[in-house]
């Protein structure tokens, strides 16, 4: 605190007559309360971020003390981008589940908040079901899913009757296919996180909007599109983000599955590969993590700028 | 919550011209969308109460000759869970309660005392809960590997493989989230209550053991419910930070188990329905928490 103080003098005198206030002992508590929780903060995340900026740059295999790390410019970067097989492909997969998770899940959980909005019998319940895979960690829904897409013994191909040599569809195995059996496993997920928070937008729109818009004589879909939906933007915005950081963070479910390979490679893969793989290499690593840093850093400003936008 | 009651209070008859359609076809399109949601969880459970041998003969599609809960009990023994149940609370609820706590201390102070890096200091915590975890984890690995720790606290010397090490890293990840939600809360309690404390001459210690944090309690308690299930289901951290298997919580130990028993989808639903057990019921339980928690998260105070 007393530190970036000296570097604004303007700010330094307004802080210093606000500080005057507290008592030594005041201080020293507030110091502590800011100063551990920071201590995480900074040093287990701001820290490491930087660190992983900096390391992109640099070749290191980890073995060696730090004075091995050498500097190598943007070659990691251009070697992911040009030679590294593996990028492409988990950065279009990352790509295919960021607009599935937006377009399909998340359409579903608005649905579902509409309908459920309206004081239908049993909504609570309907709302408890569609509401339940969201607190299952993402490792077990990995195992809840591979027993229902097992090509033998698994539900989907006795109820298809695709159980046979001849017709079997290996879901999870087949790398055209499990990418999309795996994002509807995350869908099962997904909705019922949206349908929550469409249901807490939903009651935050004024209904006398509605009325309005009914006694006009607008059709359900049409005063759902031209006012109820726009009266939602903080909460479309807060959908949006979260959308887009699901699909960054994805990981668990594919790994639990077979690991991230075949067909299921993620960028959140690639980056634990060269961490806890048997080629350890730093610099690469760092640089993928950067990489998902800067995608990252979209949703993470447009959330940032609209909720204290207006308070800076 | 404003609004909700605002709408009650109105006429029916205003109400009904948007809502006047039959229900039916709502009511059909929901039961068949229930269905299919419910259908992966009672599929595991099915194939969990079945003894091995008889779907094995008969094919998972079949119907029931004995029901048993002979994997729950042969998962419990064989697969060594109560031991790694033991390792998740062990993280999970000291990690909650540090984290709610810190969360307390940093929102009361940016939304309680009016200082001028307020709303820079929400940004530094808000925005770290919202990166990916890949962006930190390789030099967190790293620094976890030369971050020394009292034996005492871990057997290696190490940040790294230590439980202490996950609880520390699940605190710096959830408290972003916490912070958020609870300055958005200390924000609707009255500046009043704080002025007229000081006046009557209590600290800062004592305004916010004694008027804030009793007055938080509902946020608490929807935060409590919400970060349980969070760390409880962590993966991530578990699976990188930890290496020996002994010290995984059950969700990434449960990624060996299908090593153990992988012919055996029986013993894997039944291990896959004792993991989830304790989110299931705290849901079960504390729904209304859990909900106003993730709402509380997304609205603005």
């Amino acid at each position: 605190m007393a530190v970036d103080a000296a570097s604004e003098p303007k700010v330094t005198r307004i802080r210093r007559r606000k500080a005057a206030r507290l008592t030594l002992r005041d201080r020293l508590a507030v110091i502590l309360m800011l100063g551990v929780p920071l201590l995480f903060v900074v040093g287990l995340i701001w820290l490491p971020t930087l660190l992983s900026v900096v390391l992109s740059f640099t070749s290191w295999d980890g073995i060696g003390g730090i004075d091995t790390i050498e500097w190598v410019g943007t070659r990691n970067y251009q070697q992911i981008v040009e030679i590294y097989p593996p990028f492409w492909p988990a950065f279009r997969h990352n790509l295919y589940w960021l607009g599935f998770l937006a377009l399909v899940p998340t359409t579903f959980g608005l649905l579902l908040a509409y309908l459920l909005d309206k004081k239908i019998r049993g909504t609570r319940v309907y709302q408890s079901i569609f509401f339940m895979p969201v607190v299952l960690s993402l490792a077990v829904i990995g195992f809840i899913w591979q027993l229902v897409y097992a090509p033998e013994q698994g539900l989907i191909n006795n109820i298809l009757g695709t159980t046979e040599q001849g017709n079997l569809i290996d879901w999870l195995g087949n790398p055209q296919l499990n990418l999309w059996a795996v994002l509807v496993a995350t869908a099962w997920r997904h909705a019922g996180y949206i349908m929550v928070l469409y249901l807490a937008g939903l009651k935050s729109v004024d209904p006398a909007l509605r009325e309005a818009a009914a006694i006009d004589g607008a059709s359900e879909w049409h005063a759902f599109r031209t006012v109820v939906f726009p009266a939602m933007k903080p909460i479309n915005i807060v959908v949006l983000v979260v959308t887009v950081i699901e699909a960054l963070r994805a990981f668990d479910i594919v790994y639990v599955i077979n690991r991230g390979r075949n067909g299921l490679e993620l960028l959140s893969i690639l980056v634990t590969d060269n961490i806890i793989g048997e080629a350890s290499r730093v610099g690469y690593g760092s640089a993928l993590a950067v990489i998902l840093l800067v995608i990252a850093l979209v949703p993470i400003i447009t959330f940032v700028a609209r909720t204290f936008g207006d308070e800076w | 919550m404003s609004s909700r009651t605002a709408s009650t209070a109105l006429p029916r008859a205003i109400r009904r011209p948007a809502l006047g359609r039959p229900r039916f076809g709502v009511h059909a399109f929901l039961v068949v969308a229930a269905l299919f949601w419910l259908a992966p969880l009672l599929w595991t459970l099915y194939t969990s109460l079945r003894p091995y041998s008889e779907t094995a003969e008969h094919g998972y599609v079949s119907l029931p000759r004995t029901l048993t809960f002979d994997n729950y009990t042969n998962a419990w023994t064989q697969a060594d869970m109560p031991h790694y149940f033991l390792n998740s609370l062990l993280i999970t609820v000291p990690a909650v309660l540090i984290v709610l706590f810190f969360a307390a201390c940093v929102a009361f102070v940016v939304t309680r005392l009016s200082l001028r890096f307020n709303v820079a200091m929400l940004i530094v915590f808000v925005a770290a809960n919202l990166l990916p975890p890949q962006v930190v984890l390789t030099p967190l690995y790293r620094m976890y590997l030369e971050i020394p720790l009292p034996t005492f606290l871990s057997e290696n010397g190490k940040m790294y493989d230590s439980i202490v090490g996950l609880i520390a890293i699940n605190i710096a990840f959830q408290l972003g989230f916490c912070t958020f939600v609870l300055s958005n809360y200390m924000k609707t309690i009255p500046q009043s209550l704080n002025d007229a404390a000081r006046v009557d001459g209590a600290g800062v210690v004592r305004q916010f053991f004694g008027i804030i944090l009793p007055l938080c309690r509902p946020a608490l308690a929807a935060l409590a419910t919400l970060e349980f299930t969070f760390i409880y289901n962590d993966f991530l951290w578990a699976v990188v930070l930890i290496q020996s298997g002994a010290k995984r919580p059950i969700t990434s130990a449960l990624a060996n188990l299908e090593g153990v028993f992988f012919t055996d989808n029986n013993l894997i639903a039944a291990g896959s329905m004792l993991a989830a057990l304790p989110t299931l019921i705290v849901f079960a339980l504390l729904q209304r928490h859990f909900i106003s928690g993730l709402t509380l998260g997304a609205s603005k105070g």
